[in-house]
């Protein structure tokens, strides 16, 4: 999501504002145009925005950001308190913090990244083929996608590490498991209400297979409402890996997750107190922008659920 | 249409689908409806157990040295063996495995070598003590500020409270808890450090209830129940953090919605002041709907206490269940899961019931 | 018509939207005594509104050279005069009993609370009080309907229950917006001959707001009619037919008449130009 370019500002604004599209795809990218303003105008959700893309950018130049990989261990310089060459000073082990946290912010986008990406498609399958097929399907979806919603998620998360070991892919594993489960509910309240709607008759009508019509048809109406419901869940994905990475069972060492650092700096809290701050303020700062940006998300999407006006 | 034309086949799926034209009586409808509630609640414990089961016995490689340890002898191993039924179909080990749950059978603990449920019994007060504790101090607090909030939507005063409720929702409360012990406890000293009680009054309480709090007071030991209160007032805080922005946010929402009511303005034209208008009229129905937060924050507590417990040393359930975890020690941790995931859902269950109470409309 | 209970001269209500300032109601005038008053214009054109303004019970923006009741000014009252005002003196019927009620209290409760608020009474003689006036908005079995919660009565029963509520503390004035519009049409004559009877006994002042023109003509007294937020012009319900603005005409003739053959209905006419620029802006 950019500013149109400068130069075909006049004619681009004009194409993107026109009350008559002449195509379905301008019709679509008017709508973008329209939500990204409004989105714009709130100052909050552009807060938590700038966040992201500073933790995206972070993240994808961290080898041009940092002297290393944030691994490298000086022993003699161990324990430094924050200066100008170590500007969150260094820990235990003489590792730059600044350079752990930047690296830790792949860490932090892998987790995300990787349980969206688990959660989203396995959410949009159970919600859409439960509401659209109904019958025995539906109760039978329903019923496993509520067991779960209703098992408390860091003890079920806990008890799936527990098993398969700990580790970061098993972590994601075990977060995306007890994740899933609003997004299906999301996704069958969605098909419910567009299952006889007439586009979807039309198609019907047309003979198209029931799996394309959830594929192309029902589908993409569901996306908007997960993608919010998956901004919002974001944080507490976040939180709970770094819980997780807290307690050991998540990404292992030497590797800079942010919520290992904190259960390492622990031992040194009394007296090196930036072990364990720094990457506490950087898990705070990420999960509240990714709480921002889920807030503004929800505003322009639906504007009747509150959100100062 | 012929009498008969149903057939006895369909009668069931009439009697539930058209209501309409034959009312059933409210007595056998109200009875219907309590069963088919009372049914989905055994469906998702039994569904509980399920998960339970595939995590336990199911997914790990050899679920009896899951279960007794490499160090325990052939013999243990035999026996337990032979005990989880795991010669037998997947199926029967699960009812086997169903039929020890409801007797309070988990098994027995390697690390403390006691049945799981006596050690549960053991741990779960703290849990209860310090989770009811946190929920309290977030309902006195968000509720205010959530109707503060909606009152004053746009101004000064709501953008804090959204402010102070968004760091509640996006602090990592271990983290939270780490620094406030730095803050109050190793730099200012206002506050005793982790653990329950002081060392020294171990002991001295006779457990009743296993909820220092109430047996202190019930003997009569202040001393005691200061020392307990002091220590408690840490961890519940951190706590309580998630409870106040949870309940706060969803109470200024609420209230937004119920202060565009139509309802409302039928009340201010009565000539009702503002705060008989907000307190009186609008809150009645915020009420209603945050019986159902407070019980998902309470039940929430009651596993987010996990780090919380962890930081501060706090004999609950949370820590039996990590330090299980710790000592590969799966009949604990599977056990605690099974308590803690059941006292989720009756948590839910209750405050649904309260609700059903509370709000007359659910009452037809 | 007698001495005016309520006076209101170039009373404006506009709104801050985020496409700009909407102007619902513009500089009208009017002036109500004991009588019955109808305000009837088609949605939007600002009624609601008027109603509400005068109350001071608009989210809008306010401004008028006079709102004066029985000697009051209202534009700048204080908040506790004009809850003393409310109910009390000047009181308002909505449209819809299903969300003018507050679903979870019983709607004797409510109706006792209406009268507790400008008495010392204690609950008991409320209570008392309110079955009473249950009695009169002719309702059978009052201490049955008394324990009711509002999802509990049919539409035109939480209609007399909302005109008990109203009427209770024994206002002067009773603003009466769209009070039957929501009601099955059965009802709707019920309804209104129970409005009837009780402003002509207690010899209270009416201000009907309705989009029916026929409905309010047969009611009322007198009648404005509104477009545009602007009061497009003023009848004796006597003289309906010189009525000369054509948008009034418009309102009229769009019923379908038995005595007339007509095959279509005529659509009705609206035109920008009727309404008054005032500083130089439509």
């Amino acid at each position: 999501m950019t500013n149109p370019p400068a130069t075909s500002a006049p004619g681009l604004k004009e194409w993107l504002l026109s009350d008559t599209p002449q195509s379905a795809a301008q019709a679509r990218c008017q709508r973008l145009y329209l939500a990204w303003l409004s989105f714009a105008a709130n100052p909050i959700a552009m807060l938590g925005l700038a966040i992201i893309v500073v933790l995206v950018v972070m993240a994808a130049a961290a080898p041009l950001l940092t002297g290393g990989d944030g691994t490298e261990q000086t022993l003699s310089n161990r324990l430094q308190p924050p200066s100008g060459a170590h500007w969150f000073g260094t820990d235990e082990l003489g590792r730059d913090i600044y350079d752990r946290i930047v690296w830790g912010a792949r860490i932090t986008l892998y987790i995300v990244g990787l349980v969206g990406i688990i959660v989203v498609p396995v959410g949009l399958f159970v919600g859409t083929v439960a509401g659209y097929v109904g019958g025995w399907v539906d109760i039978i979806l329903m019923r496993v996608t509520d067991i779960f919603l209703a098992f408390p998620r860091l003890i079920l998360a806990l008890a799936f590490v527990a098993v398969l070991g700990p580790g970061l892919e098993n972590a994601v594993l075990a977060i995306a498991l007890t994740t899933w489960s609003p997004f299906a509910r999301i996704a069958r309240a969605e098909t419910l209400t567009i299952r006889n709607a007439e586009h979807i008759l039309a198609a019907k009508v047309q003979g198209a297979s029931t799996a394309r019509i959830i594929l192309h048809h029902v589908t993409p109406l569901c996306l908007s409402s997960v993608i919010v419901r998956l901004t919002l869940d974001m944080a507490g994905i976040i939180l709970t890996a770094a819980g997780l990475g807290f307690l050991g069972l998540g990404a292992q060492p030497p590797l800079p997750e942010w919520g290992a650092m904190i259960s390492t700096g622990r031992q040194y809290m009394l007296d090196q107190w930036w072990l364990a701050t720094i990457p506490g303020i950087a898990i705070l700062t990420v999960s509240m922008g990714f709480n921002l940006l889920g807030d503004g998300l929800r505003d322009v999407l639906d504007p009747r659920s509150g959100g100062s006006s | 249409m012929a009498p008969n034309a149903g057939g006895v086949k369909t009668s069931s799926d009439a009697a539930e689908q058209d209501a309409l034209p034959v009312p059933p009586s409210p007595v056998l409808a109200r009875v219907a409806a309590i069963a088919k509630h009372a049914s989905s609640i055994l469906l998702t414990f039994i569904g509980l157990t399920a998960i339970t089961f595939i995590i336990g016995r199911v997914m790990p490689a050899d679920p009896v040295l899951a279960i007794v340890g490499d160090r325990a002898s052939q013999d243990v191993y035999d026996a337990v063996r032979l005990q989880l039924g795991l010669d037998k179909p997947l199926i029967q080990q699960y009812l086997i495995y169903l039929s020890n749950i409801a007797q309070g059978d988990f098994g027995t603990s390697i690390m403390t070598t006691r049945p799981v449920l006596d050690d549960i019994i053991r741990f779960f007060p703290a849990t209860l003590e310090l989770a009811t504790i946190a929920t309290i101090f977030g309902v006195l607090l968000g509720i205010p500020m959530g109707v503060l909030a909606a009152v004053n939507q746009g101004r000064l005063i709501d953008h804090i409270i959204r402010i102070i409720g968004l760091f509640g929702y996006s602090v990592p409360i271990f983290w939270l808890g780490l620094v406030a012990l730095l803050v109050f406890y190793a730099g200012l000293g206002w506050l005793p450090g982790p653990g329950r009680i002081e060392v020294y009054y171990d002991g001295i309480v006779e457990t009743r209830s296993g909820i220092i709090l109430l047996d202190s007071a019930l003997q009569g030991e202040w001393e005691i129940f200061r020392n307990a209160l002091a220590h408690l007032v840490l961890p519940a805080a951190m706590l309580a953090t998630f409870a106040l922005a949870y309940i706060a946010r969803m109470t200024r929402s609420f209230m937004l919605d119920q202060l565009n009511q139509e309802y409302i303005l039928t009340a201010r034209v009565k000539g009702l002041s503002e705060g008989a208008v907000i307190w009186k009229h609008a809150f009645r129905n915020v009420l209603v709907q945050l019986i159902t937060i407070i019980g998902l924050t309470y039940a929430s507590l009651l596993e987010g206490s996990v780090l919380t417990e962890t930081i501060f040393a706090w004999p609950g359930i949370g820590q039996y269940i990590t330090t299980s975890l710790f000592n590969a020690d799966m009949n604990a941790v599977i056990g605690g899961t099974v308590v803690v995931g059941f006292c989720f859902v009756g948590i839910n269950v209750l405050s649904d019931i309260l609700y059903r109470i509370v709000d007359p409309r659910a009452h037809d | 018509m007698t001495t005016p209970l309520l006076s209101v001269e170039n009373l404006s209500v506009s709104f801050d939207t985020p496409k700009g300032v909407v102007e619902a109601v513009r500089g009208i005038s009017f002036e109500v005594g004991q009588e019955r008053l109808g305000i009837v214009g088609e949605s939007g054109s600002g009624k609601s509104q008027t109603g509400r303004a005068i109350l001071g019970l608009t989210p809008g923006r306010v401004s008028a050279d006079r709102i004066e009741f029985d000697g009051i000014d209202l534009r700048n009252a204080p908040a506790r005069t004009m809850r003393n005002i409310r109910g009390r003196r000047i009181s308002m019927i909505m449209q819809d009993p299903r969300y003018s009620l507050n679903p979870v209290m019983t709607v004797g409760w409510q109706i006792a609370e209406a009268y507790r608020v400008h008495t010392n009474a204690n609950r008991r003689e409320a209570k008392q009080r309110a079955l009473e006036m249950l009695v009169t908005v002719r309702i059978r079995e009052p201490e049955k309907v008394y324990g009711l919660y509002p999802h509990q009565v049919s539409g035109g029963m939480g209609q007399r229950v909302m005109i008990a509520m109203m009427l209770i503390p024994g206002p002067d004035l009773i603003i009466a917006d769209e009070p039957t519009s929501a009601l099955d049409v059965t009802v709707q004559l019920q309804v209104l001959a129970i409005l009837d009877d009780m402003v002509r006994d207690r010899g209270m002042g009416l201000i009907f707001i309705s989009h029916d023109l026929h409905l309010v003509s047969s009611f009322c007294d007198r009648i404005l009619v509104m477009y545009g937020g602007q009061i497009m012009e003023v009848l004796d319900t006597g003289a309906m037919h010189r009525a000369e603005h054509p948008y009034t005409k418009g309102l009229l003739n769009c019923l379908p008449d038995l005595a007339r053959r007509q095959e279509t209905l005529p659509v009705l006419e609206r035109d920008a130009d009727w309404l008054l620029s005032r500083d130089g802006a439509p």
